[in-house]
């Protein structure tokens, strides 16, 4: 079987915050319809490379491929335009705009606003709670709503392919459960996803494969079951 | 090299220079060389804060009371100038301790600082306007003058040599006083709030009472330095000796002079007094303001290319020969 | 109640109309770009001569000219961005509020050397309405008029737009603007031209009412410099707010007292307010 043509294709990228390199010749694919695990320590770099790829900081080396287009170096503004949707970590809402206000933040890219009343009908169907809250201040809303904020937001600019940076941090435990189900969700709505998890056991029973990232370099890759499987992903991540 | 080894060329230099006027230099050369003289001394005395980051707009406040306070008390009772000139300092570093310790105490930095300053001479300038049954409101107004123009008591003097000196002295005076402001306040605790005010607290450098000091000192010297203008000009106006126009100019000549530097800001006074000469001969008075558009294109320039001044650049290019040697 | 009295009410609150115009377009700038165009009543100067110039030397219509004034302060606040503000955006705020300064410095001079220190009048002589026993000048009811109808624009923009959005949003998070899509180059042009704009509105509604000089701004930049602080930098509603609280000040201080005394109990009130409440008049 000949492999589809990925997505979204890594090839040797690095990156660097000034004199501080984070990340070392990572390479990496996503197919079309794929849902990708990232999972390493802290540190590992796995933020800066959802960074890279969605242009908030530019590759110092390698080739970042996205439907075939090379897109490594682009500004972040042309990423969005171009289909990348990035849920940053820490959610990064505008705290002090209301749910709808940040809503159409995610639809300012200029192909979006044209279908910007059906998409805002369709991410409240998704999440009918931010329905409920489409008036109140994004910053007060609470950890899992300000979730659906920022997955929605990202939803918005119509995007074929979601990075996800940690999704369920700082979320308690049953807050969790529920993120989690939204990514199912996103899954099943048909979107190619990249995800950076903490909570590696829930993340494997969600993504296709995963790559382990430490010291900015990719140690590991595998289908779900293969990592599950991995001795030293049981003793690190699985508590086993 | 040694505080000693520094200070004795400049002793020299010093002495050198207050022989000038023996030699009965042109009245003009006079006049240019005073001028020098005391806006160097205003520049310096508003550096001694503004290097600190503590960037005020407020020196048009201080200039206009150092210099009003005494020339009113002279026109209206008859009061010395001996005296006149104290109570004008002491008033301007009242109104610096009223802005200075709130702003300092809730750390109202930048241009919240430089706007709440800004205010602080706009009151000035509109007090002294508001005045004119005393101070001839933006006519401006004159102190009046003894019979014979010359007086120790009146501090009038026909003869600009005598304010060549007391340009010279107070010259020197606002030298040594950024000289004992590096000593005795720990320049690099001082340095420490310009960079970072929240590490410099944690490691236990009282900022509020640091700030104020420098802020004190300055609005003393400057009302000081305001004071000698007024008795050497004769001539008072609120639109150019108090507002954000003077204000605006002292920061101009500061920051192109060089703020960080000692001699910076009397870099700033000898090219800002000696370009707007060269202006008003070039162009004589069919141009007016031809000078100042010239100052704010430099101003704007200087900010953009050469922050630190020119005597910052000199410095810097000595110190990477020096780094190379 | 003195018909005196309230008559100096009501013009504070037309005074308050126009100054609160001036505070947004400063606000917006500051809220979005982080610098203060310490400049900012020279543009509206500019506005005017260009209006006085197109109307009275050159017999354009008002409107006409009113328009040209508003685009062209727009560019010029475009220009004032491209120019100053973006080559020294990453260092001290302060330094871009003294570069500002220069460009005051600049404006100034350059309007006596094209125009002169004359006084100059557009000559429009404008009906005085009579209420009751009040006499109110058409001119500043008109300009209170427009200014109100210029703020609810720009509030509509605001809250109704993408860009308007972008504008609200973008002091909350610069960062990750990128990510929403947007270039925060391209919005500080457009706040800049926006700022422009309005500061190019106040110059129309204020040419009916003043003769321009080169030294115009002189009496209501630092006033408005003030209004904005205690407003709290940035914060439109509390901008447009004390813009009212500080007109009224100056109207009814100017009938007890002389207008000078009255603009100086304005900035009393001012430094008095900023150690009680230093974040502004409205900070929790
Ligand atoms: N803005 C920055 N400037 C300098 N170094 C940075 C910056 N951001 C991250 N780093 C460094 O780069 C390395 C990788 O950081 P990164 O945020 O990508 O890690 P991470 O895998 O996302 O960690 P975590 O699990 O804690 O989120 C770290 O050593 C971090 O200190
Ligand atoms: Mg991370």
């Amino acid at each position: 079987m000949a492999e589809p043509q990925p997505m979204l294709a890594l090839d040797g990228v690095s990156a660097a915050y000034g004199g501080f390199q984070a990340l070392f010749g990572v390479s990496l694919t996503v197919a079309p319809g794929e849902a990708i695990g990232v999972v390493g320590p802290n540190g590992a770099g796995k933020t800066t490379l959802m960074r890279v790829i969605s242009g908030l900081i530019p590759p110092r080396q390698g080739r970042i491929a996205f439907e075939g287009q090379q897109v490594g170096g682009w500004p972040a503004h042309r990423i969005v335009a171009g289909g990348i949707a990035h849920v940053p970590e820490n959610r990064r809402l505008f705290p002090a705009l209301s749910v709808a206000d940040n809503l159409r933040m995610g639809a300012f890219v200029p192909a979006a606003r044209g279908r910007y009343a059906e998409r805002l009908a369709w991410v409240y169907e998704l999440f009918p709670r931010l329905k409920e809250r489409q008036h109140q201040l994004a910053g007060t809303l609470s950890g899992g709503e300000q979730q659906m904020c920022a997955i929605g937001r990202a939803l918005m600019s119509g995007p074929r392919l979601l990075l996800m940076d940690e999704p369920s941090a700082g979320l308690a435990p049953v807050v969790v459960e529920q993120v989690f189900a939204l990514v199912r969700r996103i899954r099943a709505e048909g979107f190619t996803v990249l995800i950076v998890e903490q909570n590696v056991r829930q993340m494997l029973e969600l993504v296709d494969r995963a790559y382990l990232l430490d010291v900015g370099r990719i140690r590991m890759s595998g289908t779900a079951a293969e990592l599950r499987a991995n001795p030293d992903i049981q003793r690190a991540y699985l508590g086993m | 090299m040694s505080d000693r080894g520094r200070f004795l060329p400049l002793g020299a230099a010093a002495l050198a220079l207050a022989l000038v006027p023996l030699f009965g230099p042109p009245s003009y050369v006079m006049h240019m060389a005073v001028q020098i003289l005391l806006w160097s001394f205003i520049y310096t005395a508003w550096s001694i804060m503004g290097r600190f980051g503590l960037v005020s707009l407020g020196h048009g406040a201080f200039l206009g009371i150092g210099m009003y306070v005494p020339a009113l008390l002279w026109n209206l009772y008859g009061v010395t100038p001996w005296l006149g000139i104290p109570l004008g300092v002491l008033l301007a570093v009242l109104s610096a301790l009223v802005i200075g310790w709130p702003c300092f105490r809730l750390k109202v930095v930048g241009h919240y600082f430089a706007l709440v300053t800004l205010a602080l001479t706009e009151v000035a300038r509109l007090s002294i306007i508001a005045a004119r049954d005393i101070t001839g409101g933006s006519l401006g107004m004159t102190p009046k003058p003894v019979p014979g123009g010359h007086s120790w008591w009146a501090l009038q003097f026909v003869d600009k040599a005598y304010f060549f000196w007391i340009g010279l002295g107070l010259w020197l005076f606002g030298l040594w006083a950024w000289r004992a402001v590096d000593r005795s306040m720990r320049n690099p605790a001082l340095e420490a709030i310009a960079e970072d005010e929240t590490a410099a607290a944690a490691i236990g450098i009282g900022v509020t009472r640091l700030k104020l000091e420098v802020t004190l000192i300055s609005a003393a010297l400057t009302a000081l330095g305001g004071a000698a203008m007024g008795q050497y000009l004769q001539y008072l106006n609120p639109e150019t000796h108090a507002g954000i126009g003077i204000s605006l100019q002292i920061v101009f000549a500061a920051i192109a002079g060089g703020m960080y530097a000692m001699l910076g800001p009397t870099v700033g006074a000898v090219l800002t007094l000696v370009l707007t000469e060269a202006l008003r001969i070039a162009f004589g008075t069919t141009l007016i303001g031809a000078a100042n558009t010239i100052y704010g294109v430099l101003l704007i320039l200087f900010i953009i290319f050469m922050p630190r001044g020119i005597v910052g650049l000199i410095e810097e290019r000595l110190r990477a020969r020096g780094a190379k040697a | 109640m003195d018909i005196f009295l309230l008559e100096a009410i009501v013009n504070g609150i037309l005074l308050g109309g126009v100054l609160a115009l001036l505070a947004l377009g400063l606000n917006l700038i500051f809220g979005v770009i982080d610098v203060v165009w310490i400049a900012y009543a020279e543009l509206v100067m500019i506005g005017m001569y260009a209006i006085y110039w197109l109307h009275v030397f050159y017999g354009w219509p008002l409107l006409a000219a009113c328009a040209v004034a508003i685009l062209g302060v727009a560019l010029a606040g475009v220009l004032v961005h491209r120019l100053i503000i973006a080559p020294i955006l990453d260092t001290a705020p302060i330094n871009q509020l003294l570069a500002t300064g220069g460009l005051l410095f600049f404006l100034q001079s350059l309007a006596t050397l094209l125009f002169g220190t004359n006084f100059r009048n557009i000559g429009l002589k404008l009906p005085i309405i009579e209420i009751g026993d009040m006499f109110l000048s058409y001119a500043r009811l008109m300009a209170f008029v427009v200014a109100v109808l210029g703020a609810i624009l720009l509030w509509l923009f605001l809250s109704r737009t993408f860009t308007g959005t972008a504008i609200r949003a973008i002091a909350q998070d610069r960062q990750i603007m990128g990510l929403m899509g947007v270039e925060p180059k391209r919005v500080y042009l457009i706040v800049s031209a926006l700022g422009g704009g309005l500061a190019g509105l106040a110059a129309c509604l204020l040419v009916l009412q003043y003769d321009v000089h080169p030294y115009i701004g002189l009496s209501f930049g630092p006033i408005t410099f003030m209004i904005c602080v205690l407003g709290g930098l940035g914060n439109l509603l509390g901008g447009f707010v004390a813009a009212f609280i500080m007109a009224q000040i100056i109207s009814v201080g100017g009938f007890f007292f002389s207008i000078e005394m009255s603009y100086v109990l304005a900035f009393v009130f001012f430094i008095v307010l900023m150690f009680v409440k230093p974040q502004g008049l409205f900070s929790k």
